[in-house]
């Protein structure tokens, strides 16, 4: 349930975060933010991140790209280069995203536990 | 425990953070760029894209619509002038900001601010050779004489809000993705980036010299040689003017001494627009044609760029209605027609830039020698280059009456001899060429026409023009230095006052032709008149053949329609080819060729001159010809290390026609003396390495081998437009090259209600990331053509009109 409401709400506040134009890497505050204040353990925190941010950044990033029949993408993997797939740079966008909340995750997960066994 | 991967996680994060947060060389941020609400994904235009809006903008006087027809063109219809330059400029802004923003960089020496100091300092020196050269001297003192005319200063004001108003509303996201690339933010527009632009143009078609190559010749060849080389005027003469009547100055004179001054041995590497920068353009009147109704058509050979150098519109006011080609940077229509008449222009190729050798008293660089006296120079200027990565770089330049100090010890390469060289161009002066579009824009009849030339000084231009009432006329308009036989070609002194630039051509005698009996007139870079008839010096290249082409298919011709001349414009005939290949073949020793040789003579020989992309004729004698000029003149050249002026290829042509026992045929670097028949047989074996290359690879066609494409202001390979390999070439009216060629085909058939057509290699959309971005490569490439939709109101009815842009005040 906790791992439910912790991947809902980061997609969530990270979607709102970047449609209300502040910057990408509320990615990692967000994640860092939602696990310190839901707590799970560090493992599942990462996974709960990761998991939430390579969904949302690939769907994203999907949806983006396939309304533009992938114009832009096909050039851009060019450049990158990921020999010129769309689908390579939608995957290294949502892991690249995903990687930053997964530690960002983590680490909200160690500051709850710290806090925690602190008397 | 936990503390230990506390710390560890989270200075893991920062630290990834930062490492996505920043560029690392040219490496961009790519955690922005790959966020799909911030980076490249928010490019990515989606193809459904509907352009209906309402828009609401400060600064509108009244309310506005823009109609968008199916090709992403706009149609304003303003209610006042005021809104219409406004809205042109959000326009521009909306879909070409990148390039606006890159394009006025580049003139203002701006460039290492974004791209840093380059490899071996190669965008720091580009800036540099840009301010030292007075491009932003220049633009600053055009732009005092366009603000001092109303009408233009209203233009600009408006026109700069309009981009302003967009780019206030534009979030970091909706960026062009250049700028994200690049890593920079768009700054706001202003009327000196404007005239920037056009000094960027001026840049272009008024920049060729080769007056350090013209001293290092005069080094290394005899007078006489250099007469052959070099020579003024050609056999293929068919001037755009050919009755001239100006054949005395009243006020020129020659300096006793001109002919003796040899200077400058050195080299001196500079960016040099290219030597093809022309066009070609014509108007017939209504005895040439099926309707009776004139056609004036145009095509102007610039770079190809995407974005194009061109954004096709329309503005209709009260005051006008025009339709045509504009330049996202500056107001009005540049080439185009509106409801009475239509206009064009080409390159006018004179050379308008001198350089002049400074002798300064000491090292501070206070005082000048001029005419026997010491002399305070005009000012001294400390240019700033803010470089990309926060370095500062700072450079002066001393300015003289003659112009800025472009060359001395701090700047060009080699100079190790210590002189220094201002540069004279004539862009340096205070011209408001926004007036001759605005002009032309509101033309009615020939009286508004030339009315409006006098505004066009640099860059000096062929400008046509036709009425429906039948009238046509064309003038070789510029405000062009008045020289000597001569004057300009090398390095002159700038200590003795007899060299200077002795005044301007007067207007009147800008050689013109109005309504010639023959019925067309017509212009291709060739010389505006006979050389030898006219009392000033031209200077510059003139390319003979598309010129002597296009007026033996006007005379030939009658009844034409708008059809025809599309035809005409993509024409693939290679007129010097005619006459070349004849001389090519009859000079082979066939029994000296090799097996591959002889197999490209015999498909070459069968070649009917028609330069088509598969064609493979027109490929070998590309490839043969650029061998032949070679082994005729690089040994001769290859006397220095110098560099030295490029040798036409009419001069060589008509040389040889000429004379088979030409002084420069015999290759100087061997003990015996080569004969025509030898060179010429020798370059075709050479030749037939490339030519058997391509054979084999399945692409020995002229379309692959000249491999024409539109790249990319970034040269970012993958934003090129790669699809549009097609016939034509040099010397060719589809003077289609590598990265070169017609940037806007127009033709306007003057009926009473307009018919007109045109097209250019790219797209509407700036952004490479949208579907109109290279719309109309392929049209372009195939010889067609676009009927243009020429409103007359917004709710005029078309299937080709797709959306409404409302514009509203604030």
């Amino acid at each position: 349930m906790k791992l439910i409401i912790a991947f809902l709400t980061i997609i969530l506040l990270t979607f709102f975060c970047g449609h209300y134009g502040l910057p990408w890497y509320m990615v990692a505050v967000v994640s860092f933010a939602v696990n310190a204040i839901i707590h799970q353990k560090p493992f599942k925190a990462w996974l709960t991140s990761f998991a939430a941010i390579f969904i949302l950044w690939g769907g994203l990033a999907f949806f983006f790209s396939n309304r533009n029949e992938h114009i832009l993408a096909n050039k851009m993997a060019q450049i990158l280069p990921l020999g010129g797939s769309w689908v390579a740079l939608v995957l290294v966008a949502a892991f690249v995203g995903a990687l930053v909340a997964g530690f960002a995750g983590l680490a909200g997960s160690y500051l709850r536990q710290t806090s925690k066994k602190k008397p | 425990m936990r503390i230990f991967s506390l710390i560890i996680t989270t200075t893991a994060t920062i630290a990834l953070v930062y490492a996505l947060n920043k560029p690392w060389g040219a490496t961009p941020a790519m955690g922005m760029l790959l966020s799909p609400q911030h980076g490249l994904w928010q490019n990515a235009d989606n193809v459904n894209e509907t352009f209906n809006n309402t828009i609401k903008l400060p600064n509108l006087k009244a309310e506005a619509q823009v109609v968008i027809d199916d090709k992403l063109v706009p149609h304003i219809f303003a209610n006042n002038d005021a809104d219409a330059y406004y809205i042109q400029g959000y326009l521009h802004a909306k879909f070409r900001l990148w390039q606006m923003d890159f394009q006025t960089r580049a003139a203002s020496g701006r460039l290492s601010e974004v791209l840093g100091r380059g490899a071996s300092n190669a965008v720091l020196n580009f800036d540099r050779e840009q301010l030292r050269g007075g491009m932003k001297f220049g633009a600053e003192n055009s732009l005092q004489k366009m603000e001092a005319d109303a009408p233009t200063k209203q233009a600009m004001d408006n026109y700069t809000n309009g981009v302003n108003a967009y780019v206030a509303q534009l979030s970091a996201a909706q960026y062009p993705i250049e700028f994200k690339l690049l890593g920079y933010k768009p700054e706001p527009w202003t009327n000196l980036k404007s005239a920037l632009f056009l000094k960027y143009m001026a840049k272009d078609l008024a920049g060729f010299e080769e007056d350090f190559e013209y001293a290092n010749a005069r080094n290394i060849f005899s007078v006489e040689q250099i007469k052959k080389l070099f020579p003024l005027g050609q056999a293929v003469l068919d001037p755009i003017v050919p009755n001239n009547q100006i054949t005395q100055s009243a006020f020129l004179k020659k300096p006793p001494t001109a002919d003796s001054v040899v200077g400058f041995a050195n080299n001196i590497t500079r960016n040099m627009p290219n030597k093809d920068n022309g066009s070609n353009n014509w108007a017939v009147n209504g005895s040439k044609t099926k309707s009776g109704r004139p056609i004036l058509c145009n095509d102007p050979h610039l770079g190809l760029n995407v974005p194009a150098i061109w954004y096709e519109m329309q503005i209709h006011t009260p005051t006008h209605n025009a339709y045509g080609a504009t330049f996202p940077g500056a107001p009005c229509v540049i080439i185009g027609f509106n409801d009475s008449c239509a206009w064009g222009f080409t390159n006018a190729m004179r050379d308008v830039k001198d350089y002049y050798e400074i002798k300064f008293k000491d090292a501070t660089k206070q005082q000048y020698l001029f005419n026997n006296q010491w002399q305070n120079i005009t000012q001294t200027k400390i240019e700033t280059y803010n470089l990309k990565g926060g370095e500062v770089f700072y450079d002066t330049v001393t300015y003289t009456p003659f112009g800025p100090v472009m060359y001395d010890n701090n700047f060009g390469d080699k100079l190790a001899d210590n002189k220094n060289y201002a540069v004279r161009w004539k862009a340096h002066d205070a011209s408001n060429e926004i007036k001759i579009f605005y002009n032309l824009n509101r033309a009615k009849n020939f009286a508004d026409y030339k009315a409006a030339l006098p505004y066009l000084e640099t860059p000096g231009q062929n400008v046509i023009f036709a009425t429906k009432t039948n009238d046509i006329g064309i003038t070789c308009q510029g405000s062009f230095p008045a020289k000597w036989q001569g004057q300009g070609n090398t390095v002159m002194p700038g200590y003795d006052s007899t060299y200077m630039w002795q005044g301007l051509i007067p207007q009147a005698e800008n050689p013109y032709q109005y309504n010639p009996a023959r019925g067309f007139v017509s212009s291709a870079n060739q010389y505006p008149v006979d050389p030898y008839k006219y009392p000033y010096y031209l200077g510059g290249l003139y390319p003979p053949y598309r010129g002597a082409y296009i007026n033996r298919l006007l005379t030939a011709g009658s009844n034409f329609t708008a059809q025809n001349m599309v035809a005409m414009q993509n024409n693939n005939y290679n007129i010097f080819a005619e006459q070349a290949l004849p001389i090519l073949l009859k000079y082979t020793n066939k029994s000296m060729l090799n097996t591959e040789a002889e197999k490209a003579f015999n498909t070459v020989t069968q070649w009917k001159y028609i330069a088509d992309a598969n064609s493979a004729g027109a490929a070998i004698f590309d490839i043969w010809w650029n061998k032949v000029h070679r082994k005729l003149v690089d040994d001769d050249r290859a006397k220095t290390t110098l560099k030295l002026p490029q040798m036409v290829e009419s001069t060589l042509l008509e040389a040889i026609i000429k004379d088979s026992s030409w002084e420069f045929i015999d290759d100087i670097t061997t003990p015996q003396k080569e004969t025509l028949t030898q060179q010429i047989t020798t370059a075709l074996n050479d030749a037939s390495i490339k030519i058997s290359e391509l054979q084999n690879n399945n692409s020995l066609t002229l379309g692959q081998y000249k491999n024409t494409y539109a790249q990319h202001l970034l040269r970012l390979v993958p934003f090129n437009i790669t699809s549009i390999q097609n016939g034509g070439g040099d010397h060719i009216l589809n003077a289609s090259k590598g990265v070169h060629g017609p940037s806007w085909r127009m033709v306007v058939h003057l009926t009473d209600t307009i018919e007109a057509y045109g097209v250019y290699p790219g797209g509407q959309s700036g952004n490479p990331g949208s579907k109109y971005y290279n719309t109309f490569a392929t049209t372009w490439r195939n010889g067609e053509t676009y009927p243009l939709l020429f409103m007359h109101s917004p709710t005029q009815k078309s299937d080709r009109i797709k959306w409404t842009m409302n514009f509203k005040k604030a």
